[in-house]
């Protein structure tokens, strides 16, 4: 049997244990520690839908081995904000009808953040590039793209907080 | 759900190499982004027994910015090459070849020896590297050596570099006065597509004639693989339309492309000629 090991995850500010072999992908781990909002999609890169921030950077959470993000800050879409206080990116979601399914979602506002964080002031042509490695099968992206930038204009409008 | 492996994740280069090196018959694989290494465990098509994470090997990372030279740690990231605005000034064929490159989560953490190290010819870092004489570093308890990126490919997904090997750096020199080098990615999307036609050119013009010129193809062989006849065309010359082209026609006969799901052999093959001259022309018309 492969070794396991205890490691100690950051999600979302608390502190979470959990043991795992070496082969156990984070997006595996954060799913059997009931972060249900992390989804898998393809497993290859290529979908974003497992997409989660590793110490402020978006990663797929797919590719990436769990003892390897010991340690680290792991952030899923619901340690942005939830429905009580939600993240500029998620009300500009919500508002703007961006979501049909719903799947692709947490991994867009993940790269979003990301994309948003790099540049407060994104093109348009800067968010497509961001969003290279999303996928939504659904809407198309129209409104996608149009609820981030309405982020961003309210996220520098409310002096940069996030 | 695939193949269970060991992983060691040591804290400096020493404990990679000696991780690496202590493989006692097991397959041992080094892993640093993981975004190729990861997707080929789960297809099956790499069985490691131990894998060796870099992720804390911090000897990989930084590049650096030399008078004469230019070199990337091995750990270097896709998005690390996009961040850098000295290399956006020295490789504008590094940072077009970066911009396209996967997607974003797969630029955070893919690393530019890993793209390297795949052997894909449809790496998209390796034309442009080719066309700057990139050289890398090999590293083993064994010792140190250096090979030009253009020797390293051996056929398709065959490599130099040794099991027990890490590619630690990546360096090359800086290019003359009035140089220029492009990249062009043919793909049937720009966002996180499988290269069609890749085609990187490197020029360099004094007095009028070309002085250096580089050409490097992508997808278009079982490897990355440099023009050199058409290199040596366009060499000790003043470089006119007729010259130009001719020196496309020889690219096109270098390269030995497939029918695949995303082109023809032909369509590669025209491609190829059409994007060398075009990239050339465009590159001679602004130093000449």
């Amino acid at each position: 049997m492969p070794e396991t090991r205890t490691i100690t995850l950051r999600i979302n500010g608390r502190e979470e244990d959990g043991r795992f072999p070496a082969h156990r992908t984070l997006l595996e781990a954060l799913r059997h520690l009931g972060h249900m909002e992390v989804k898998c999609g393809c497993e290859k890169g290529d979908c974003g839908a497992c997409a989660v921030l590793l110490d402020g950077m978006a990663v797929d959470s797919c590719l990436t081995l769990a003892w390897m993000a010991a340690g680290k800050e792991v952030t899923t879409v619901s340690g942005l904000g939830d429905l009580d206080s939600p993240h500029p990116l998620q009300r500009a979601f919500a508002d703007g009808g961006a979501a049909q399914c719903g799947y692709c979602i947490p991994g867009i506002i993940i790269a979003a953040k990301a994309i948003i964080d790099d540049n407060p002031e994104p093109s348009e042509d800067d968010i497509r590039l961001g969003l290279s490695g999303n996928l939504c099968r659904c809407t198309g992206y129209t409104k996608i793209f149009e609820a981030i930038a309405d982020a961003a204009d309210e996220m520098r409008a409310e002096g940069g907080a996030s | 759900m695939y193949a269970p492996f060991q992983l060691d994740i040591p804290t400096d280069l020493n404990g990679a190499l000696a991780a690496l090196a202590n493989g006692g018959g097991e397959t041992v694989l080094p892993i640093a982004g993981g975004t190729n290494l990861i997707v080929d465990i789960r297809a099956k098509r790499e069985r490691p027994d131990r894998m060796v994470g870099l992720g804390e090997v911090d000897e990989l990372l930084g590049m650096e910015f030399g008078a004469e030279h230019i070199s990337l740690g091995g750990r270097t990231t896709v998005s690390d090459l996009l961040r850098s605005p000295e290399i956006a000034r020295e490789a504008p064929s590094l940072i077009e070849a970066a911009r396209l490159f996967g997607g974003l989560m797969v630029r955070n953490t893919g690393t530019v020896a890993g793209n390297i190290a795949s052997g894909s010819p449809a790496a998209d870092l390796v034309p442009p590297l080719l066309v700057l004489d990139a050289e890398l570093t090999l590293a083993s308890e064994s010792g140190t050596r250096t090979l030009a990126l253009d020797d390293y490919y051996l056929g398709y997904k065959q490599d130099a570099r040794r099991p027990d090997e890490l590619i630690t750096r990546i360096a090359w020199p800086r290019l003359p006065e009035n140089s220029a080098n492009t990249f062009y990615k043919l793909a049937r999307r720009k966002g996180d597509a499988i290269t069609v036609t890749g085609v990187a050119v490197a020029l360099s013009v004094a007095d009028g004639t070309c002085t250096r010129a580089r050409i490097a193809l992508a997808s278009v062989a079982p490897i990355v693989l440099r023009a050199k006849q058409a290199e040596a065309a366009l060499e000790g010359r003043a470089l006119t339309p007729a010259l130009i082209a001719e020196a496309a026609e020889a690219a096109a006969e270098t390269c030995t492309p497939i029918d695949d799901i995303r082109a023809s052999a032909g369509y590669r093959r025209h491609t190829v000629e059409a994007l060398t001259r075009r990239l050339v022309t465009q590159a001679w018309n602004r130093l000449a």
